[in-house]
């Protein structure tokens, strides 16, 4: 095809799943954590008004983000932070390597952010000569192989312990062949620790920045946001600006949510609650834009903005849990991903919305009641007007479309099929462009079709 | 013109229908119990209830626990209410308390629903000793327990600066292969001193 650089979802599921045993790992690690899920939020009598009270705080908020904002930034300052505006992800990782530059910062301890890995941070910083470390342990992992997280919450779902061990014995020296996850999570607790002794500055992501108070929420189990940016003196926030929200208040809504959703846990290890630098230090947020105002004039999309990023229509995704999160060749994979990459880019990722049995699973649990599936069945009309639909796909649609607009056809075509396909030599009917046939069996053909059945039923 | 008026512009140039926001006043879950809820969350999550009856001393009720008994630094931020012997206040920077064995602080009130404590930064000149000690121990009166986070939230008041904490549970990970490791980065084990609780059930 014409698009080199597209993306193509179903080829990179396919090497996927080609490794069985593994899909099947995988699928079960997550749908364990979807279990999970499940009981936290069946044990909460009050679950479906959180969810609503949490979507229309969202739509509130987007609705006078720019008053917000505005409101945050002044509240921060009185704190004593110092607050940047990113308009683009190149604008967010100048901003925080000057930031790093006058206090000659070397030595970076990251905490999870997905907003850094959209801004591609890690390697912009690397490349002007600092030394980033990611301290949330999954994202360690990926770190040291090279590789990228595979899910927002849960970054090395898609590695083995074996895998691990064999990663751990190269960089930090730990036994070869040993793969005991308590043995391999001490070893990185002892190789991290010194990381967040030398460093010279902590950079973590914003869960939620509040607006009347100026203050910032950063959530995680390990403890690693922390120790990154309360043993340094330099502590650098970076949040996107759909991560505001007005009240403290708001934040019981929110917490309540975020956890059980993300691993049924009633709420993370350690919640922090920012306001101003650790004395004697200093705070630096940066609110970055990087298209989510261009999302926010969608009218059929704005509602993905109030994604909390708690990963939960991964987990409940039969897609991206046979596929994958790699497979989906974005920052954030799963149905979320599906929405929010298209709509910077649809040429590269116009095979995503496709990732999607249109099941509604991702709808129903999504804590901000966000339509996914709504959603991705509209950016399938999306991509289909842009012209970026497969050429297949196309073909297939115009076809169908004259023979559904026409009864006689629809009769004569469908009695064709079911006589000849029975007859027909099996390659013929599993042709290549069989795509449905691929791995499935086509139904056996009925002898009479069921204008036929009917009639016969009820007289005509 | 600079990144703030554009986003600002971009975001003026399309409004959005208003919403007003909701009324959080509740009802939301309360508990019969709000002690006994908040100890069975608290193991859940991994963490220990140890009960301080009124006029028991905190200190012999936290010797039950191997990881105090076995300390050697001990750092308090309650010298009044258990001894320590490292004083935060003696280090000048906090890199300084890298090699404590045990924290213990005050917790201002716990959360039922999910076992969550609220510390402060008010009495730890470095806020890192939460993260940095080996094991941690959190004194709260019983009779400061909130049912649910609502609640929690109508108590705290942010002053202009300021750092302060949820603590539910010891550090974690699940990071491989969904197995727990209790002690990821920060404290191995957390103990919430239940002080004034009437009712003696052990070490939870």
């Amino acid at each position: 095809m014409s698009r080199a650089a597209a993306h193509d979802h179903a080829s990179q599921a396919a090497a996927f799943v080609s490794d069985s045993r593994r899909a099947h790992w995988h699928d079960q690690a997550l749908w364990f954590v979807r279990a999970k899920r499940d009981k936290a939020a069946h044990g909460v009598a009050e679950w479906e008004r959180l969810r609503e009270d949490a979507a229309a705080i969202k739509r509130h908020t987007l609705a006078r983000l720019a008053e917000y904002l505005e409101q945050f930034e002044q509240a921060a300052k009185g704190c004593g932070a110092h607050v940047h505006w990113a308009a683009t992800a190149e604008d967010h990782n100048r901003i925080v390597l000057d930031i790093l530059r006058e206090h000659q910062a070397r030595r970076v301890v990251k905490s999870k952010s997905m907003l850094t890995e959209e801004c591609e941070l890690n390697a912009y910083l690397t490349g002007n000569g600092i030394d980033v470390v990611d301290t949330d342990l999954g994202e360690r992992i990926v770190q040291l192989r090279g590789e990228s997280p595979s899910h927002i919450v849960l970054p090395a779902i898609h590695i083995t312990k074996e895998e691990v061990g064999d990663t751990f014995h190269r960089y930090l020296g730990t036994d070869a062949g040993a793969s005991d996850p308590t043995y391999l999570a001490e070893a990185a607790r002892g190789h991290l620790r010194q990381k967040f002794l030398r460093a010279d500055a902590g950079i973590t992501g914003v869960n939620f920045a509040i607006a009347e108070t100026g203050g910032l929420v950063v959530c995680t189990n390990e403890g690693n946001a922390d120790l990154g940016v309360s043993l340094p003196s330099l502590h650098i926030a970076c949040m996107g600006i759909e991560k505001l929200i007005p009240r403290v208040e708001d934040l019981g809504v929110f917490l309540r949510l975020l956890a059980r959703s993300a691993t049924g846990q009633p709420i993370t290890a350690y919640t922090s609650h920012f306001h101003g630098p650790n004395p004697g230090g200093d705070l630096h947020i940066v609110l970055v834009d990087n298209g989510r105002s261009g999302i926010r004039s969608r009218p059929k999309f704005f509602d993905a903005l109030r994604c909390i990023r708690c990963g939960a229509c991964m987990n409940t995704c039969p897609v991206y849990r046979r596929s994958g999160g790699d497979s989906y060749g974005a920052t954030i994979p799963g149905p979320i991903g599906s929405v929010l990459h298209p709509l910077r880019d649809i040429a590269t990722h116009a095979s995503l919305p496709y990732a999607c049995s249109l099941c509604g699973s991702c709808s129903d649990v999504c804590p901000v009641r966000i339509p996914l599936h709504a959603q991705l069945l509209a950016m399938r009309g999306e991509v289909a007007e842009s012209g970026e639909l497969a050429w297949s796909k196309r073909m297939l649609m115009k076809f169908t479309s004259v023979v559904l607009r026409h009864t006689w056809l629809y009769r004569v075509a469908g009695g064709a099929v079911r006589w000849m396909v029975p007859r027909l030599p099996r390659r013929v009917v599993y042709n290549r462009w069989n795509i449905w046939g691929r791995n499935r069996e086509l139904p056996d053909m009925p002898r009479r079709s069921f204008r036929a059945l009917y009639r016969r039923r009820h007289g005509s | 013109m600079d990144p703030k008026q554009t986003i600002l512009a971009r975001l003026r140039d399309h409004p959005l229908e208003d919403v007003p926001l909701p009324d959080l006043d509740g009802p939301w879950t309360t508990y019969e119990d709000p002690l006994g809820q908040f100890r069975t969350t608290l193991q859940a999550v991994g963490g220990l209830a140890v009960d301080v009856a009124d006029g028991e001393s905190p200190d012999a009720a936290l010797r039950q626990v191997a990881a105090y008994r076995d300390a050697r630094k001990i750092c308090s931020l309650v010298p009044d209410i258990i001894r320590g012997n490292v004083s935060m206040d003696g280090a000048s920077s906090p890199h300084e308390l890298e090699d404590i064995d045990f924290c213990i602080a005050a917790g201002q009130f716990a959360v039922a629903e999910n076992a969550a404590v609220w510390v402060t930064d008010q009495n730890a000149r470095h806020r890192v000793i939460y993260f940095l000690a080996q094991h941690l121990a959190l004194i709260v009166s019983a009779r400061d327990i909130v049912h649910n986070l609502h609640d929690a939230y109508r108590k705290i008041a942010f002053a202009q600066r300021g750092y302060g904490l949820f603590i539910s549970g010891p550090s974690k990970t699940a990071d491989i292969e969904q197995s727990l490791v209790i002690g990821a980065h920060g404290p191995r084990s957390l103990t919430v001193l239940l002080v004034g609780s009437s009712m003696r059930s052990g070490a939870g």
